[in-house]
């Protein structure tokens, strides 16, 4: 599943000197840009970035666009490209349709289940890996490494048949297993590089002031943790929410369908009927969506540098 | 002879015997913090993967499916499945399609990340942001979207081309039915999806380059286009290495884009790749897990190159 499409299942190590690091360099970077070419070719480069950008974005604001228009003013000749006096009608439809609060349950369920268990393991073996040395912690960080690449559709058919086994087919427990064990590699390799970003000394100066151990790791070093723990759950919100694949083969059921499957659902009931109402459901998932991934990118991209470059 | 040894060993330590045993406890508590993550990895992934390496060496069809026991026939399964000169041709495609697309990907995203690093400040918001969006973008929103801009009647595609740019015959076009055009459709899928990964991940290695290096070379007289593939190409090499050989990863195995734009009224045999290949043996379990292992051992080869640069980087 890392396989869970969105971002990247990337080892990063996330360390917060790095970032400060790029932050900084950033004035003199524009200095130097500013120096180089003349005025017109700075602005000819700026209004290609902007048309660049329009044109990425395009897709998206056509989604929440269409999804205003009434269906006489989705098929007309030429399309609309600004939803003035626009109406909420799609949204009021989808909202209304059961199988959507069907589908939006069993996605909690799932994500819940993910998001609570990948972060408690996670963080437990993060624990281990990066505050304690003993023997076999290589190769299970080299495990936890390579596991990541393992590519969901390599396995799916195999781990449909050990939940049908198992009676654990359109189950959301059955679910939950494979999406655990397919963010869990990403949310330790994460959460190691935080746990290491926390120096051992705070602790240990904790411990000399008359903490135990215990006590010293949950009123020091846990608080500091919390943006890691934030990071980490929300790739996991996002993994096990957005996913399509394993749910395509575990839920199989229509009444068992996660929101990603709700909307293939969707598109495929009304595809060449009404694509009002395709739009609404899609900007219904996807705009909680990307507000939480806006929240936590920045953070998962300063990781990936970090573990790329060795600066 | 035994006796003074035990005796300087406590001497550093409080009375009391209790020391060695409460560092072995320690010692096994740490395993105990691993056991929770271990086990759905074993359950979820390991298991899995033991479970169709086996059928793949198995006959396991119909009959199988009513109780009978399966009956090893070793490699016959690799045998019939690379006998098979269709399965090469999906191959073949999957890995065409692999390559034009990490290719467009890695131009483009090197190309954007390059603009981003010399506009000024608000065209560079600009594009921040819209590839952030797209990125952040669930894959199935997404397709859905794609699915509408692509719509042979209404979809604006076909409008820009027809009304706009006066190709009249494209009014109609449907663009998935013909094999080529359908990968030209999940490739500007895949590319729009995956630009913006690649994008900001070179751009932050681009960040790093140091700026002294940059003004000496000038100094020196070095031309933008020296400075770029004679400086800043080099210094970010690890990044792009690695960005690439992801984007090699994730675009061999791809298959959602590919499937639900099937679904959309494809012909699923002429542009079937390795995923939707793999999905479409459903219930022959053996047929599919010969044809998942050959993917995984072609990935695990991937990754392994991948997993020896982080060793080299020693970032264990």
């Amino acid at each position: 599943m890392s396989t869970l499409t969105t971002p990247p299942p990337t080892p990063a190590v996330p360390t917060r000197t790095r970032a400060a690091a790029v932050r900084r360099r950033r004035p003199v970077r524009r200095r130097r840009a500013d120096g180089r070419g003349g005025p017109l070719t700075r602005w000819l480069l700026g209004t290609l970035a902007v048309a660049i950008a329009l044109l990425w974005v395009f897709p998206i604001y056509w989604m929440i666009s269409s999804a205003f228009l009434p269906l006489n003013r989705l098929r007309t000749p030429d399309p609309t490209f600004f939803p003035v006096d626009g109406t909420l009608a799609n949204f009021r439809r989808v909202l209304a349709d059961p199988s959507f609060a069907s589908a939006f349950r069993t996605s909690i369920a799932v994500t819940a289940i993910v998001l609570v268990a990948s972060l408690v393991f996670a963080f437990l073996a993060a624990l281990a890996v990066s505050r304690f040395r003993f023997r076999g912690r290589k190769s299970f960080i080299l495990t936890v490494l390579v596991v990541q690449m393992i590519p969901a559709e390599g396995l799916f058919i195999a781990q449909y048949g050990m939940l049908d086994d198992w009676g654990l087919v359109n189950r959301v427990a059955g679910l939950a297993i494979v999406y655990v064990a397919a963010i869990l590699p990403f949310t330790i390799w994460m959460l190691r590089g935080f746990v290491a970003g926390v120096p051992i000394e705070l602790e240990e100066a904790a411990m000399v002031d008359g903490l135990s151990r215990t006590g010293a790791f949950f009123r020091i070093t846990f608080p500091l943790l919390a943006p890691g723990l934030v990071a980490s759950g929300v790739y996991g919100f996002l993994q096990s929410w957005n996913e399509y694949t394993l749910a395509l083969v575990v839920m199989t059921d229509p009444g068992r369908r996660t929101l990603p499957l709700w909307l293939q659902g969707l598109v495929e009931a009304n595809r060449a009927t009404d694509w009002g109402v395709v739009m609404a459901g899609a900007a219904l998932i996807a705009v909680p969506v990307i507000i939480f991934f806006l929240a936590v990118q920045s953070r998962m991209t300063a990781g990936l540098v970090a573990g790329a470059v060795k600066g | 002879m035994t006796a003074p040894a035990p005796a300087v060993r406590v001497g550093g330590r409080p009375p009391g015997a209790a020391a060695p045993p409460r560092r072995r406890r320690r010692h096994l508590g740490v395993y105990l913090l691993l056991v929770p993550a271990l086990v759905p990895i074993a359950v979820g992934l390991g298991y899995p993967l033991v479970r169709q390496l086996v059928l793949s060496f198995q006959e396991y069809g119909l009959r199988q499916q009513f109780g009978q026991p399966a009956r090893w026939v070793g490699l016959a399964n690799y045998a019939e499945l690379l006998g098979d000169p269709y399965v090469w041709a999906v191959i073949g495609r999957s890995v065409a399609f692999c390559l034009v697309n990490a290719a467009v990907t890695m131009v483009l995203g090197v190309a954007l990340a390059v603009l981003m690093a010399r506009v000024g400040a608000a065209a560079r918001m600009a594009l921040q942001v819209s590839m952030l969006l797209a990125w952040g973008t669930p894959v199935l929103a997404s397709l859905t979207v794609w699915q509408w801009l692509f719509d042979s009647q209404y979809g604006v595609v076909n409008w820009l081309l027809a009304d706009v740019l006066g190709a009249t015959d494209m009014r109609f076009h449907s663009w998935i039915v013909e094999p080529l055009s359908f990968y030209f459709v999940a490739t500007v899928i895949v590319v729009w999806m995956s630009v913006p990964f690649v994008v900001f991940s070179v751009y932050a290695g681009l960040l790093q380059v140091p700026t002294e290096t940059m003004e000496a070379a000038q100094l020196d007289g070095a031309s933008a286009r020296q400075r770029f593939w004679g400086i800043t190409v080099p210094m970010i090499r690890p990044v792009l290495s690695v960005v690439l050989l992801l984007q090699i990863i994730w675009d061999l195995k791809v298959f959602t884009q590919i499937y639900v734009l099937q679904r959309a009224g494809a012909p699923t045999r002429d542009t079937n790749l390795l995923g939707t290949l793999i999905y479409s043996y459903a219930r022959e379990f053996s047929m599919a897990g010969a044809l998942a292992t050959v993917v995984l051992v072609v990935t695990l080869a991937l990754t392994g190159f991948y997993v020896r640069r982080m060793l080299k980087e020693d970032e264990l």
